[in-house]
């Protein structure tokens, strides 16, 4: 036990501050209406879907719970079932393989409910594009709220993004 | 050349880091090669198709296949008849080359006769007979459709299934996961995997050797490094261009700092499996230091787009020498108080030891490699194995393990991280001067392969050029191919809830092999 304590004792306190929302990001702007904002506040539930992604992504989102960002001391935190989630955070392409998960992912987070595309790929289809196996970005499967470009994001950029889904505009 | 007294004869490939042999065969030669290899403890890489109507209107495909053998890579290569492209099933020698047989029968029409003629990678989202790398087959689009598979089942008094996924409950890649259990015991499992399927090997048709290490980057992030280190060596081999040393140097470096960022994160999250949440807080704080050095001093934090074909993109300040060499210290010194604690904590003992084995016997009849391989005893490290430049002159310590359980797989990885805190060390410290990169010219109609020892097992690139010198066949090889079988064994008769743990265990690729 001591030794643990110890430990702890050594690392500190390393949390950093927030970034600000990045309004930029956003890809719509009547689905945000106040009411949504309103009901859901700064405590978000986030459940995360990888709809073909090469993980690098994955690897970035993991690190926002880590002590230097500490997403859970902003009130969001993720769930294991799209049934208690305010937001979906999709990485892809999608792949055609994924294309029915990823709707019924889609189809079971309650209303209402956004959705932050993540990634090159996730924007744009990436270097992968659209072919007999994938159907490019994510905004071709389902309706996407905000946009998180980068290969991969970094956390800082995927914070900016989040919080630009649910921040009120500016 | 001549290998395990088989009447093949090899041809020594010209340009490549690692000894590479090829050779053509007959079928009769290929399986008895295969049983000689087998008997002889080595192993099968890899295996994929081609299609090649185009050079030879009777033997219009090809099956090619990649040994590990004591003298270096060993490709064959058997030329399939057109109106018939079959061969016998060579999962009966290596049980590893099932899901692999699968896989080419999916993206190329060639099937191993009497094999389990289940798709893989196709999940009905498009027609049977739309072989992808077929070289006039269009490029289609098609209605998603949903698909019923076989699953073997499991029957008896009490038997239930849990079916798992594609979506997982965490912040995982998509596969699934179909349990048998007895109560809470798993009595069988089996994987579905194939989810990500991107088409990435029809995408690399037609691209340029310089654009295709974009994509060969982006196969699996977190093993970036590897990739484009072996398609670059292919690449290479191809356009007959040796990188300059300070290069290679570079890109040791920025290997073993792959390996050291996924072993801290993997640590961590064992400890979270076991409720340990303080392992997880303590372990992801060092990994991301580690990304912001690599920020810092390469600008990309995992380190995408850095390694080029001809050398690297980045380089080594003095500054930056002291700053890797003073985290290098820093870390390992966190990473010895953690190991401790985690060695003394009963509560992660208990749920580590014998929890998920795999036993050297098993490791080895199914061809288990990398990391978890080494868990089981077997001492597959190419770092060690094949070294090439800069790796000879490193001497390598291979990590290894007999008791094939999670404790095992976490002892390989702490081990592991030691052995690269001083590689890097000896790397920064050794690095060469001169230029960072050469320029790799084309050349139309050859082969280039590359092979390195990634930080889940070796990852195998196999490069074709066409008549235009642009990429006409591109195969990656994930060690995931060969591992994700042992997963299924390592399962059996533990408990449901042990298997998050037992997975995080051998965190094995899906981008990677689902391609």
């Amino acid at each position: 036990m001591f030794p643990m304590l110890r430990q702890i004792l050594r690392a500190g306190l390393i949390s950093e501050p927030a970034p600000i929302a990045d309004d930029a990001l956003r890809a719509t702007t009547e689905r945000l209406t106040l009411a949504l904002r309103k009901q859901l506040g700064r405590a978000l539930v986030i459940r995360h879907v990888d709809a073909g992604s090469c993980n690098g992504c994955e690897l970035e989102i993991h690190a926002l719970s880590n002590p230097y960002y500490n997403l859970e001391a902003l009130g969001i935190k993720f769930a294991a079932s799209p049934r208690h989630a305010d937001l979906l955070l999709v990485t892809g392409p999608v792949a055609a393989n994924m294309e029915v998960a990823l709707k019924r992912a889609y189809d079971a987070t309650p209303e209402p409910k956004l959705v932050v595309a993540v990634g090159d790929c996730g924007c744009t289809g990436g270097i992968f594009g659209e072919s007999y196996a994938c159907r490019g970005k994510i905004a071709n499967v389902i309706p996407v709220d905000v946009a998180i470009p980068g290969c991969p994001p970094t956390p800082l950029q995927l914070i900016e993004g989040i919080l630009a889904a649910i921040a009120p505009a500016k | 050349m001549q290998f395990l007294d088989q009447a093949i004869e090899f041809k020594l490939l010209a340009d490549h880091a690692t000894l590479t042999y090829a050779a053509r065969v007959g079928e009769r030669d290929l399986l008895a090669f295969c049983s000689a290899a087998h008997r002889a403890e080595r192993r099968l890489v890899a295996l994929w198709g081609s299609d090649e109507r185009d050079r030879d209107t009777k033997f219009g495909y090809a099956l090619h296949l990649a040994f590990d053998l004591a003298e270096g890579l060993c490709c064959l290569t058997l030329p399939l008849a057109t109106n018939q492209p079959e061969f016998p099933d060579l999962a009966l020698i290596f049980p590893a080359a099932e899901r692999m047989q699968r896989a080419l029968r999916d993206l190329c029409g060639i099937t191993a006769q009497d094999g389990d003629q289940r798709p893989w990678l196709r999940h009905a989202n498009w027609p049977a007979d739309h072989y992808p790398l077929r070289r006039d087959t269009p490029d289609l689009r098609f209605e998603t459709a949903n698909e019923d598979y076989p699953f073997v089942r499991v029957e008896g008094d009490g038997v239930h299934e849990v079916a798992v996924g594609p979506i997982h409950a965490g912040i995982i890649e998509p596969g699934h996961f179909r349990f048998s259990v007895m109560g809470e015991n798993v009595l069988r499992l089996e994987e579905r995997l194939g989810w990500k399927h991107k088409g990435i090997e029809r995408r690399f048709v037609g691209m340029t050797l310089a654009d295709g290490v974009r994509l060969a980057g982006r196969v699996c992030g977190d093993s970036t490094v590897a990739y484009a280190w072996a398609y670059c060596q292919g690449a290479e081999a191809i356009g007959g261009t040796l990188p300059p040393p300070r290069a290679l140097w570079l890109r040791a470096l920025l290997l073993e700092r792959e390996r050291v960022a996924n072993h801290l994160g993997d640590l961590g999250y064992l400890g979270n499996d076991v409720a340990l949440s303080f392992g997880l807080a303590q372990f992801s704080r060092l990994r991301e230091d580690w990304l912001r050095l690599n920020a810092r001093l390469f600008g990309h934090r995992l380190l995408i787009d850095r390694v080029i074909p001809g050398g690297v993109a980045v380089d080594l300040t003095a500054e930056g020498t002291l700053a890797i060499i003073e985290q290098c210290q820093a870390v390992a010194a966190e990473v010895r108080r953690l190991k401790k604690i985690y060695d003394e904590h009963a509560g992660l003992q208990d749920r580590f030891l014998s929890t998920g084995r795999v036993t050297p016997q098993l490791a080895q009849r199914l061809g288990v490699i990398g990391l978890v391989g080494r868990a089981s005893a077997q001492a597959w490290d190419l770092r060690c194995n094949h070294p090439f430049d800069p790796y000879e002159q490193l001497a390598v310590q291979m990590a290894i393990e007999r008791n094939g359980d999670v404790a095992a797989r976490a002892l390989v990885r702490f081990a592991e991280i030691a052995e690269s805190l001083r590689l890097i060390q000896s790397i920064a410290a050794g690095l060469p001067p001169g230029v960072l990169r050469t320029d790799v010219h084309s050349a139309p109609e050859r082969r280039g392969f590359g092979w390195i020892e990634g930080w889940r097992g070796d990852v195998l690139v196999a490069l074709e050029t066409g008549v235009d010198g642009k990429i006409r066949r591109c195969h990656c090889h994930d060690p995931s191919w060969q591992n994700w079988p042992a997963l299924e064994h390592a399962a059996i008769d533990n408990i449901v809830p042990d298997f998050p743990l037992i997975n995080k265990s051998f965190n094995l690729a899906y981008a990677g092999q689902d391609l």
